[in-house]
């Protein structure tokens, strides 16, 4: 199947901080793409770009089929995007931007737009200025998601919603993956992306360092187990698929490949497990064992689109 | 209470850090150019008949003692040259005070970078007490500076100090009325809106009781600008009359506090109303013209009422000249149609230069528009850059036309009421509406900036005044004539209207349309920035 975005050495400079160094990226038509990467790391940057909003210094850029840069209404009747940041005009009503914004993006499905309304739990007669961060977000997002785009750009589209509203976004996604729509679904969590996406492609420092299928990268995810036990068993480091086994006491921590788990599990119960805490992975930690950099440190200021020097 | 003020020192910083560039530039340009004009007047006045002429004229036109009041003592140079100082200037130190005090108020608290600091250790009132205290400061060191300057100018000190803490004590006045206005409104923009009618208001109440005769009427005395043209700095030095401002900012002061005690952060006073469930906005226009619409329609009200007061005033321009030898000059001038047309031709270059305004801060919506993230939300539609800034410059060309025939029309109509000459308002309408393109060069100008250096937006009023001061103190200055000619203003059609006039209107034209060209390849090819 064709690819509904590919990029190809693009290098994207903010004066002298290189925000994007030669990053590729392509996402097949139909499949929910998660781009994961720290903050800083260039995902904004990369998602302006493809939208037209930024200029690529160098590489080359198709986005279904058209470049962004220069054919910029028609790639932008077939696509939707949903601001990491969304900013609202504070007079307006939650109802009178999503009704602005669908007709900009060339009409949106009135039925589909009352039931996401609902959906979200959204009272669209409030001024802007009085919504919260979440609040902001479902405006864009009912906005996006209630016209007929192929191709959806979400950017961290569930940062501010609670746990409720992020299932519910989680089942629009999935809806439109099942409509055969096209979703590139920026996050710096690991499990969100886990959670949507067929393939995952991973940016840092403004390059792609790895892409693939999620079973591709179950190398990657490692989980966390904390226990505590009545007496330490002996050899758990060289179970396989356990990790960097820490004791202190009778508190036992490691890192667990998806393989070592049951074997791990084992060994605890035998020794009397009292307490169990697991954690997936965070990007925090896949940075710092697979690359040997803090995520933190990986870039600078680099993506940061945005910030306040007034 | 002194929970309530914690990190207030913490904010002050925070507020000078801010400010570091806005609070000096401004600072040393009112100081700079208070202490030039004092210099440049010695020569320009060089003996005391001198003076006394100038001073006769002066308190002599009716539209001078609306636009800047009276010289009360014909003999002093001090009085004299500083006559454009006392209420124009005082005015637009005013709107200076008004912006910093919202800034660091209800700005704040609009993009909730207040809360980002209420989280931490921060009473309720510190912003409050950290933006009047920021406001204070900067006034004082105004007004000691420009009293120095003045001194430097070659002024006397009692007057130079008188003069310059009536500046510092109108600016405490106004930071305490934006003080109020910053509780009671709910977003920033409102805030400035309801100081700066406020300002406008006491400007027109001096304007019309400086136009009493003899002297002053009650009204000036309701006016914080009024009182500080009644220090009479140099003509008397009546210091007690510094009282009354700081009376003032004493009694606002505790307001803005309690006003504060009874909302919450982010709040207004006034309740929200729930609005429309369902959008009728179809595109980029309508939400220009929403964004804009109630803006453009004060703008307008205020130029058919300017136009009114200032139509009145002409049958009485003649008059003004009651001496022989004033006739004779107006003779040679070309009779009192000249002399009217004169004044007329002066007041509609003035509002050419006020509607300057408004095209400039519609155009530069479009920077404020992208700064605020609404820009990439519009552009990621199937809206084009060139339809969405087209939108706004539409808005502000528009806007710009609008309120030069509105306002020529109402000055039209006065005259033609108190000359009973029908004839007048075309005529004047039509000068009035001969000065859109002058104006229009502003616009694109903005434009411009906007399209190439987006970070200069500000800049584009940094250029305004500099055009401004160039025709209202160029010749003082000494300024080259190719440097004034720079200003659109200064090509600004007069009446009688004739084939030069043609002239200028289409070379203004053609130059707006040029910038505005240039500004759209400019915006075409840059980066979306913040």
């Amino acid at each position: 199947m064709a690819n509904v975005i590919e990029l190809t050495g693009v290098t994207k400079r903010f004066g002298h901080v290189t925000a994007l160094d030669g990053l590729d990226l392509s996402v097949s038509a139909g499949e929910v793409h998660g781009f994961l990467g720290p903050n800083g790391a260039g995902k904004t940057t990369t998602l302006r770009l493809v939208l037209g909003l930024l200029r690529a210094d160098a590489g080359s850029m198709t986005v279904l089929g058209l470049d962004p840069w220069r054919d910029v209404a028609e790639l932008h009747r077939r696509l939707a995007y949903v601001p990491g940041d969304v900013a609202l005009w504070p007079n307006l009503t939650g109802g009178e931007v999503i009704d602005l914004l669908g007709r900009l993006q060339g009409g949106q499905d009135a039925a589909r737009r009352d039931r996401l309304v609902e959906l979200f739990d959204l009272d669209p007669t409030r001024r802007a200025r009085t919504y919260s961060k979440g609040n902001r977000q479902k405006v864009a997002l009912i906005a996006a998601l209630a016209t007929d785009a192929e191709l959806l750009l979400l950017d961290e589209p569930t940062s501010g919603l609670d746990p409720l509203m992020e299932d519910a976004f989680r089942g629009e996604v999935r809806a439109l993956r099942d409509q055969g729509r096209s979703v590139l679904l920026s996050s710096h969590i690991l499990s969100e992306a886990e959670a949507l996406s067929d393939r995952v492609s991973i940016i840092r420092a403004g390059k792609v360092v790895e892409t693939g299928g999620l079973d591709q990268l179950r190398h990657l995810t490692r989980t966390s187990v904390t226990a505590d036990v009545r007496t330490v068993p002996e050899g758990l480091e060289r179970l396989p698929g356990v990790h960097d086994v820490v004791v202190v006491n009778h508190r036992v921590s490691a890192q667990v490949e998806p393989s070592g788990l049951e074997p791990i599990m084992h060994a605890l119960t035998a020794a009397g497990l009292r307490t169990l805490t697991s954690q997936p992975p965070t990007l925090e930690d896949l940075f710092l064992r697979h690359y040997g950099v803090a995520a933190g440190d990986a870039t600078d200021d680099a993506g940061a689109g945005r910030s306040d020097r007034a | 209470m002194r929970d309530t003020l914690v990190g207030t020192g913490s904010l002050i910083r925070l507020g000078l850090r801010r400010d570091r560039w806005l609070l000096p530039v401004w600072i040393l340009a009112f100081a700079v150019m208070a202490g030039s004009t004092a210099t440049a007047s010695a020569d320009l006045f060089p003996d005391l008949a001198s003076r006394v002429e100038a001073a006769r004229r002066l308190n002599g036109t009716a539209s001078v003692v609306a636009l800047f009041g009276r010289v009360y003592d014909p003999t002093s140079i001090g009085a004299l040259s500083m006559i454009k100082y006392t209420a124009f200037m005082t005015a637009v130190l005013a709107v200076l005070v008004v912006v910093v005090m919202v800034r660091h108020t209800r700005a704040d608290e609009e993009s909730g970078r207040l809360e980002l600091l209420g989280g931490g250790r921060l009473g309720r009132n510190a912003p409050l007490t950290a933006a009047l205290t920021i406001c204070v400061g900067a006034s004082l060191l105004l007004g000691l500076l420009s009293g120095a300057a003045l001194v430097a100018g070659g002024l006397p000190v009692a007057g130079s100090f008188a003069f310059g803490l009536g500046w510092a004590a109108t600016g405490l006045a106004f930071g305490a009325v934006a003080g109020v206005t910053a509780q009671i409104a709910s977003t920033s923009r409102s805030a400035i809106g309801m100081s700066s009618m406020i300002i406008a208001v006491t400007y027109v109440l001096r304007a019309v009781g400086d136009l009493a005769e003899p002297g002053p009427s009650f009204l000036s005395w309701l006016s914080p600008i009024g009182w500080n043209q009644q220090v009479r700095a140099y003509a008397g030095d009546r210091w007690w009359v510094l009282l009354l401002p700081l009376a003032l900012f004493a009694v606002l002061v505790p307001v803005a506090f309690a006003l504060r005690a009874r909302r919450d952060l982010g709040a207004g006073l006034r309740e929200e109303r729930p609005g429309p469930a369902r959008g009728s906005l179809a595109g980029v226009w309508d939400l220009a013209v929403r964004l804009q619409d109630r803006v453009l329609a004060a703008w307008l009200v205020a130029f058919v009422l300017f136009g009114a007061v200032i139509g009145s005033l002409v049958s009485g321009v003649e008059d003004f000249f009651g001496s022989a030898n004033a006739q004779d000059l107006i003779k040679q001038l070309g009779g009192g149609q000249a002399l009217t047309d004169a004044f007329l031709s002066a007041e509609i270059t003035i509002l050419g230069i006020l509607a300057a305004v408004f095209g400039i801060a519609a155009v530069n919506h479009l920077r404020a528009e992208e700064t605020a993230g609404h820009a990439e939300s519009l552009l990621s539609t199937t809206t084009t850059r060139t339809r969405w800034a087209t939108s706004h410059v539409v808005v502000a060309l528009a806007g710009v036309a609008l309120l030069m025939l509105l306002g020529g029309l109402s000055i039209g109509a006065g005259a033609a009421l108190s000359l009973h000459d029908g004839g007048q308002v075309a005529r004047v309408t039509a000068v009035s509406v001969a000065q859109v393109p002058g104006v229009w060069v502003m616009c694109s100008i903005a434009l411009a900036v906007f399209g190439w250096l987006p970070r200069l937006t500000p800049g584009v009023w940094g250029l305004y005044v500099a055009f401004v001061a160039l025709g209202e103190f160029g010749v003082l200055w000494h300024a080259p004539q190719w440097l004034t000619d720079l200003s659109p203003f200064q090509h600004a059609p007069r009446l009688p209207l004739d084939s030069g006039t043609v002239t200028a209107v289409v070379a203004l034209t053609a130059t707006a349309a040029v910038v505005a060209a240039l500004g759209y390849v400019g915006w075409r090819r840059r980066d979306l920035t913040a």
